[in-house]
């Protein structure tokens, strides 16, 4: 037993939905590139962490509003913006492409900013304040762009996209043939950018106390407020990082397809699949539980299980039917509780 | 460092809520090292005092001071910055953070700005180990303890903020006996640093065992302190009941045998209800008595259809009672009704206009096919108003602008509209004033001798005096006592509740379950 | 903190804000089409029919998705039960084409209704999923194509036909709405769904069977919507991929515009008549001014904040 006091047991215990997506999302994988004619390749794995890096930036924004109990419904449409401006700004020298990725990620900030401010002190809900800053964001989306186009730094474009070798070799930092760098030369920068980002932004987030409030808000805000508490700064904060997060997915947007492109439906469809990752990652919708690191997973599964369709040979018109099916799958395990409550009032509460 | 000044003094507190008084010009003072016990009934305003000197709440009228300075808390952490901190029975866990998360709550051990984790653990650790709760993990969520673990860390949050004066509000009414044991020394180390523990708990032997000063309070106001020994308990129970009771209450009728119409048999429910069995009969009004929470509330709501998988046999007039839904309770071969613990949540739309409230249950009756008759709806409504004397304006202003008792009678009246048989009442004068408080007692006589069968659950033992004609008092989810008659006394009932005297074979100082 | 006027109930203020708005919306139009063409076509009444007869689609929807957010809930899945009603109206074709649509909506609430009231799973999460199920249901039925299949004649009829010069979709509408309304304030099932809106433990505790008026809403929401579907399939002569995305999130916003309380149990169903008037006017007059669709998207986003900010700000949360 004294094993079961251990940290680490004690975070399995607590966590075993998460590991369950983990596990199931590297099975899902595994068993994928076991299918594929190129598996394992260096360059399927540079193709689908490409393809995955903005579904999991909205995924990990829309988290952070959740755990709240409240919801974001603009995610999308900052990425949308944010995508735009980048369109404009990242190009140029060196310096000027840095400062624009710089100006890109604090459009995508201050749009949260807003949003968390509309909704402490504007008392709104957030799902129905941020539906309606969500057509704000789209609609600046529009002015910067009003047609698809757009110039991203080329460079940048391919160095980011591809993997270590090409980032090392196209800005010369050193010998990219080099033997030691071989063992390493594969990984794809974007599955770098992701792990850095979650882990150098949002772990060091949720232990500050400012994110464990978040995290008491959607768990109890009451004891959240006897505790002394700084609420309203938390749900600022909540806001303001989802609008990073965002950020982060539209400027990785820009630089994958070189372009910017203000597509309403695009936003929308962004907005209801990042919810979907949240919920399939195990982070509750009623808030308090959850994490952005199992959204990151749960986006990763639904992109997976996106990826089977070009493959298998299920007809692709299938995928929405599939996907739609395996997010009511989810959502109705957790169902079963009510079928034990005794009390029927608790169901209300 | 003797306490020539008190550490905490109230001078002329009062406090109402919604034209009800919770605490009446209110003089209280306590001092460092001392144990100091509040002993009243439900609703002496022992839980607005405390609420007010921990600044959940702020006082209507009157001066708070610490130190011989004025002080006025906005919120609780204005009186954690003065050294004055509450356990609250477990209101300020977060059920979705770990335990050294939740003793850490609000001033964590930072390194870089971030929560030091291992620190936080150190800490939970030590004193947790401090309370010999060594059993507790500190990874562990809250959500997974007990209850009386969970209590046990409100407690090390408590010890954690350093406290100068500790407020226990029932705080060991959930713990294992060896867990009080535990707070008795705690709470005597606290003493010799010279800290002042505040008291209240509805079992004497603790108070006696642990307190030097005691002070009593009755319906909003304080009535005696004294220390320790000064007074029996005979006297102390006295004082708590005070001596105005009588006169309020309409006459019972001489005990007659009547129809029986209500029979629970051998009913149990979880752990909250244990092998209760009871019979009503028709025109006859059964109090339940017993502190707060020992099944008396799951009673009524099993009787309702609320909880799923009981156990045991309820008929009504000789046909099997099982509702499986409130919907079905309320149905013609039941006609069960429930005036609920809570009017404001469960009882009430607030928002919603007087009439809509009074309909809620009978839409059905006023409706020809699927339309509502207007006309009917509006007979009912106003049938509703006058029968209960309803002070309204308009039957549309929203039923939250009424005063609590009215709406109190809302909730009554509405049940009314559907002429039921059985009526079940969950402490339907809680927090109502005076006034109302007899009408509602009129009128439950009228209904009894209308024929109707009626089960009264009330926090007040003198309601129950007045009003019953027999009076059954819980205790951990069993019926310990059943009085009738002329043994319906104060004492009686109090002692019963409390656990002491000769009513019941097993007096411990607390309910054993873990 | 502005004082009511006392006659003035808080629900209607929502109603006369939002009617006061219409006129100024129809205001700066006149003036923005005197000023610069010299005619005043907001003001003639065939222009006014046209855009209503658009509008409403977007009214049946509202109505619909009225019902659900008065019981604090919400119907995501709006978008494809139109579609699918309309492509299923359309593949049965003949007599059975609207009956059939319409069975889609009973349908689709059925399952939102039970994964909501029963399972307890979120509405939001449900009706997304919902939602996802049936485009894939959809794009699988149409091979991803725009089916060949075009609206029966009675469907024509009923979207695009005039009675009396009035287009006859504005009397479809019209009913829904006298429906809507009448179930809303005259019967026990309306009253039901503000009772359960407002606190579902009171309600349940009053004998209210709260679930299924909670799947009896979503069925209605689900009917609405088929409705709207099969009616905009008789519009556009034929059903197409994606045909309900337009209309989701001004269904909302009309609700909400309205004043009922996206949280439930408020709003009188007047209100969302008049947000749906308020959005489809907004919508004629930006277009009027030929205004870049960017700029109604910020207008939009705007008046929705800003409207919401001058109803009343909700209560800050205590404990």
């Amino acid at each position: 037993m004294r094993n079961a006091r251990s940290p680490l047991a004690a975070t399995i215990r607590q966590n075993s939905g998460f590991l369950g997506a983990i596990i199931l999302l590297l099975v899902l994988y595994l068993i994928y590139n076991l299918l594929h004619p190129r598996g394992f390749s260096a360059a399927l794995l540079i193709q689908n962490t490409n393809e995955s890096v903005a579904i999991v930036f909205l995924a990990m924004a829309q988290t952070v509003p959740v755990l709240l109990g409240g919801l974001d419904l603009s995610v999308g449409a900052i990425m949308t913006l944010t995508n735009c401006v980048a369109s404009v700004v990242v190009s140029g020298s060196p310096q000027q492409i840095l400062l624009g990725m710089v100006v890109t990620l604090a459009t995508g900030t201050a749009f949260g900013v807003a949003n968390g401010l509309i909704v402490v002190y504007g008392r709104l809900q957030p799902i129905i304040a941020t539906l309606a800053t969500g057509a704000i964001a789209v609609g600046l989306a529009l002015f910067i762009r009003p047609a698809p186009g757009g110039t991203v730094d080329d460079d940048i474009s391919w160095a980011l996209t591809n993997d270590l070798y090409e980032l090392v070799d196209t800005y010369g930092w050193f010998d990219a043939d080099a033997a030691w760098f071989s063992s390493f030369a594969w990984v794809p920068v974007p599955l770098l950018i992701v792990i850095v980002i979650a882990f150098g932004v949002w772990l060091p987030f949720k232990h500050t106390i400012t994110g464990r409030t978040v995290y008491a808000i959607g768990s109890a805000e009451g004891a959240a407020y006897m505790s002394g508490l700084n609420l309203d700064r938390a749900k600022i904060a909540a806001f303001t990082l989802a609008g990073f997060f965002a950020g982060c997915a539209g400027l990785y947007l820009a630089i994958q397809t070189s372009s910017g492109n203000a597509d309403i439906t695009q936003a929308g469809a962004y907005t209801l699949n990042s919810i979907a990752a949240v919920v399939v990652g195990g982070t509750s919708l009623l808030g308090g539980v959850g994490g952005a690191i199992a959204s990151l997973v749960g986006a990763l599964v639904l992109r997976v299980i996106s990826f089977y369709f070009r493959i298998v040979s299920i007809d692709p018109l299938l995928q929405p039917l599939v996907e739609g099916l395996v997010l009511l799958a989810a959502v109705s395990l957790g169902a079963f509780r009510t079928l034990r409550v005794k009390n029927q009032l608790a169901l209300f509460r | 460092m003797t306490a020539d000044r008190p550490i905490v003094q109230l001078s002329g507190v009062s406090k109402h809520f919604s034209g009800t008084r919770a605490l009446e010009n209110v003089d209280f003072a306590c001092f460092s090292g001392a144990i100091h016990g509040i002993l009243g009934e439900n609703g002496a305003g022992k839980s607005t005092l405390i609420k007010i000197i921990s600044g959940v709440l702020q006082p209507d009228s009157g001066e708070l001071s610490v130190n011989g300075t004025r002080v006025s808390f906005a919120n609780p952490t204005h009186a954690v910055a003065s050294g004055i901190v509450c356990i609250f029975q477990e209101l300020s866990l977060v059920p979705d953070l770990s335990v050294s998360d939740n003793i850490s709550l609000a001033s964590p051990p930072r390194r870089f700005g971030l929560i030091d984790k291992r620190a936080q653990r150190r800490c939970a650790e030590e004193l947790l180990a401090r309370i010999k709760c060594e059993d507790v993990d500190p990874n562990a969520l809250v959500r997974e303890l007990s209850l009386s673990r969970r209590q046990m860390v409100e407690i090390a949050k408590a010890l954690g903020k350093d406290p100068k004066v500790l407020i226990l509000d029932e705080a060991t009414s959930a713990l294992t006996s060896r867990d009080v044991g535990t707070v008795y020394e705690l709470l005597a180390d606290l003493k010799a640093q010279n800290v002042s523990s505040l008291f209240i708990s509805h079992r004497m032997h603790e108070i006696e065992q642990l307190c030097d000063t005691l002070s009593v309070f009755r319906n909003g106001q304080h009535i005696e302190t004294f220390a320790k020994g000064a007074r029996t308990d005979r006297e102390i129970v006295r004082l708590m009941i005070g001596r105005e009771v009588d006169a309020q209450y309409p006459p019972k009728p001489a005990p007659k045998p009547r129809p029986e119409h209500l029979r629970i048999e051998n009913l149990a429910w979880e752990r909250q209800i244990k092998d209760v069995s009871l019979s009503i009969g028709k025109g006859e009004i059964v109090g339940l008595g017993g502190l707060d929470g020992q099944g008396q509330k799951e009673l009524l709501l099993g009787l309702f259809g609320v909880l799923r998988g009981m156990q045991g046999r309820v008929t009504i007039a000789g046909r099997p009672c099982t509702p499986g839904s409130p919907a079905e309770a309320k149905q013609a071969s039941l006609r069960i009704a429930l005036v609920p613990e809570d009017r404001k949540t469960e009882g009430l739309m607030l928002a919603m206009s007087i009439a809509d409230n009074l309909l809620a249950a009978s839409y059905a009756r006023v409706s020809d096919g699927i339309f509502i008759n207007a006309d009917k709806a509006r007979q009912a409504v106003e049938d509703g108003i006058a029968k209960l004397r309803i002070k309204t304006g308009s039957a549309d202003d929203p039923v939250a602008t009424l005063s609590g008792g009215n709406q109190q009678k809302v909730v009554i009246a509405k049940w009314l509209m559907t002429d039921p048989d059985v009526i079940l009442l969950n402490d339907p004068t809680r927090g109502i004033d005076v006034g109302t408080k007899q009408e509602i007692y009129r009128l439950m006589r009228d209904l009894a001798d209308q024929g109707k069968t009626i089960l009264l659950y009330s926090s007040d033992y003198a309601e129950l005096i007045g009003c019953c004609d027999r009076v059954m008092v819980m205790y951990d989810g069993g019926i310990v006592a059943s009085l009738s008659g002329d043994a319906i006394t104060e004492e009686a009932i109090v002692a019963a509740s409390l656990n002491v005297g000769g009513a019941v074979p097993h007096a411990v100082p607390g309910p054993s379950h873990a | 903190m502005k004082i009511a006027i006392p006659s003035l109930k808080s629900e209607d203020k929502p109603i006369f804000i939002a009617s006061g708005f219409i006129l100024v919306i129809l205001s700066v139009g006149t003036v923005y089409t005197l000023s610069t063409q010299g005619t005043a076509p907001l003001l003639s009444p065939g222009y006014l029919l046209q855009q209503l007869q658009t509008g409403s689609f977007l009214g049946i929807v509202a109505a619909g998705m009225m019902v659900v957010i008065l019981l604090g809930h919400i119907d995501l899945s709006v978008a494809w039960t139109m579609t699918a009603a309309a492509m299923m109206a359309t593949t049965v074709g003949g007599d059975l084409a609207i009956p059939v649509g319409i069975a889609i909506g009973v349908g689709v609430g059925l399952v939102n209704g039970f994964g909501v009231a029963y399972l307890r799973v979120p509405s939001m999460i449900f009706t997304l999923g919902v939602d996802s199920v049936l485009r894939g249901l959809m794009v699988a039925h149409t091979g991803g194509f725009a089916p060949q299949d075009s609206a029966t004649p009675l469907m024509r009829a009923l979207a695009s036909s005039k009675l009396m010069g009035i287009p006859s979709a504005i009397f479809v509408w019209l009913a829904v709405s006298l429906v809507i309304a009448i179930m809303l304030k005259r019967t026990a099932f309306g009253r039901q769904i503000y009772l359960t809106g407002n606190r579902e433990m009171a309600a349940y505790l009053s004998g209210v069977r709260t679930r299924r008026v909670i799947l009896a809403s979503f069925v209605v929401s689900g009917v609405c919507a088929a409705m709207a579907g099969v009616m905009l399939a008789g519009y556009s002569a034929r059903a197409f991929q994606g045909m309900g995305n337009a209309f989701l999130l001004p269904a909302i916003a009309a609700v909400v515009i309205g004043g009922t309380r996206i949280l439930g149990g408020q709003g009188r169903y007047a209100g969302t008549l008049v947000g749906v008037i308020l959005i489809v006017l907004l919508n004629s007059v930006l277009s009027i001014m030929q205004m870049p669709e960017a700029g109604r998207q910020v207008i939009y986003g705007s008046v929705i904040i800003c409207m919401l900010l001058v109803y009343g700000r909700g209560n800050k949360v205590q404990s």
